[in-house]
């Protein structure tokens, strides 16, 4: 069995000079090649089964620095793509085969990749998350309340000024955030805000707010951009984070053509 | 044709921290993309894949940095 391969799918583009495409490598440190169907080029890379397989597939995506390592490849490997044309990503672990299966999906889904290459031509993925503080929002309204009482009143006192302003705060951030949104998705082709499932992953004072992500035509990227800083001015109780250029990671699939699909956002009981 | 400045336009991560961009791009790479059925049939369960890998995340983030809810603490 020794040397078994699989192929990895990077991503999915109409022509693709390879000529002019650097030298490159994917997941596995292997080269980056291409296979071509349907008028569709993939590019792909052949991986050991021993890792990349689907045991052992299960067993990697649980181990972090695995998982960091080989999304991280994924995507510069993705990103490369983009700069050559418009570019359809395929999800983290599509893994075929053999060229031969590449091939095949390539035309039994020539369809969706069509529609979905159609979608992204000439625009760009762009994120923007809204951090909100409203810890320190609320801690502003209340130091000064709590002078001359005794220690144990003073301390009751002081929570529950900070808990009632903190509630404020957060539908305040809320209501900014939902304005924010609306806003750049005037700009962006679509737009959509996701949730935020990992909000464990950061500290309760930078609670995020906003998490969306939109498509926007090319040429409109710095007024998108010039926006978000227009709008982070205007709401000083948001931070707001602009990231990208993404591959268009977000937009590839074909379900996703309905804008806006309003989200709670953060909030944990 | 390169419309898209390559390379360094990409910002960093806000908070100046490496985890957030990871969370970022993790959100794309495994909740994003188009999803087609790989002879490895592990991306019809992409629901799983997503699930699996924000466990990871979250459990190896949380064991390396516990949250502290600072209202309740002295």
């Amino acid at each position: 069995m020794g040397e078994q391969h699989v192929v990895w799918l990077y991503a999915v583009t109409r022509r693709l000079d390879f000529a002019q495409f650097p030298a490159t490598t994917g997941v596995a440190q292997e080269p980056v090649r291409i296979v071509e169907a349907a008028d569709l080029v993939a590019v792909v890379g052949s991986v050991g089964a021993d890792e990349f397989g689907e045991d052992a597939l299960r067993r990697n995506l649980e181990d972090l620095d695995w998982l960091e390592a080989t999304a991280r490849a994924h995507d510069a490997v993705v990103d490369l793509v983009t700069h050559f044309g418009p570019t359809v990503p395929l999800r983290l672990a599509t893994v075929y085969r053999d060229d031969d299966s590449v091939r095949a999906s390539l035309v039994a889904h020539r369809g969706e990749f069509d529609t979905a290459l159609r979608r992204v031509t000439g625009r760009t993925e762009w994120g923007v998350k809204g951090y909100a503080d409203p810890h320190s929002i609320a801690q502003h309204s209340i130091d000064e309340r709590a002078g001359g009482v005794g220690e144990g009143t003073a301390y009751l006192l002081r929570r529950r000024a900070v808990l009632s302003a903190q509630q404020a705060a957060e539908s305040k951030a809320a209501a900014n955030a939902h304005e924010i949104h609306e806003a750049l998705s005037r700009i962006a082709v679509v737009a959509k805000r996701q949730p935020v499932p990992h909000a464990q992953l950061l500290s309760k004072r930078a609670q995020i707010v906003l998490n969306g992500t939109y498509l926007v035509d090319n040429e409109r990227a710095d007024e998108f951009a010039d926006a978000v800083r227009a709008l982070d001015d205007q709401h000083p109780g948001i931070d707001l984070d602009l990231t990208g250029p993404w591959p268009p990671y977000s937009f590839a699939g074909v379900d996703q053509i309905s804008p806006q699909r309003p989200q709670a956002e953060g909030r944990q009981g | 044709m390169t419309e898209i400045e390559p390379t360094s336009s990409r910002s960093p991560a806000p908070v100046g921290d490496r985890r957030i961009a990871l969370v970022d791009l993790l959100d794309r790479v495994l909740a994003g993309g188009v999803v087609i059925v790989g002879d490895v049939r592990l991306s019809v369960a992409d629901v799983d894949l997503v699930h699996i890998s924000l466990r990871t995340l979250i459990t190896s983030v949380s064991a390396l940095n516990p949250l502290s809810d600072e209202l309740d603490s002295p």
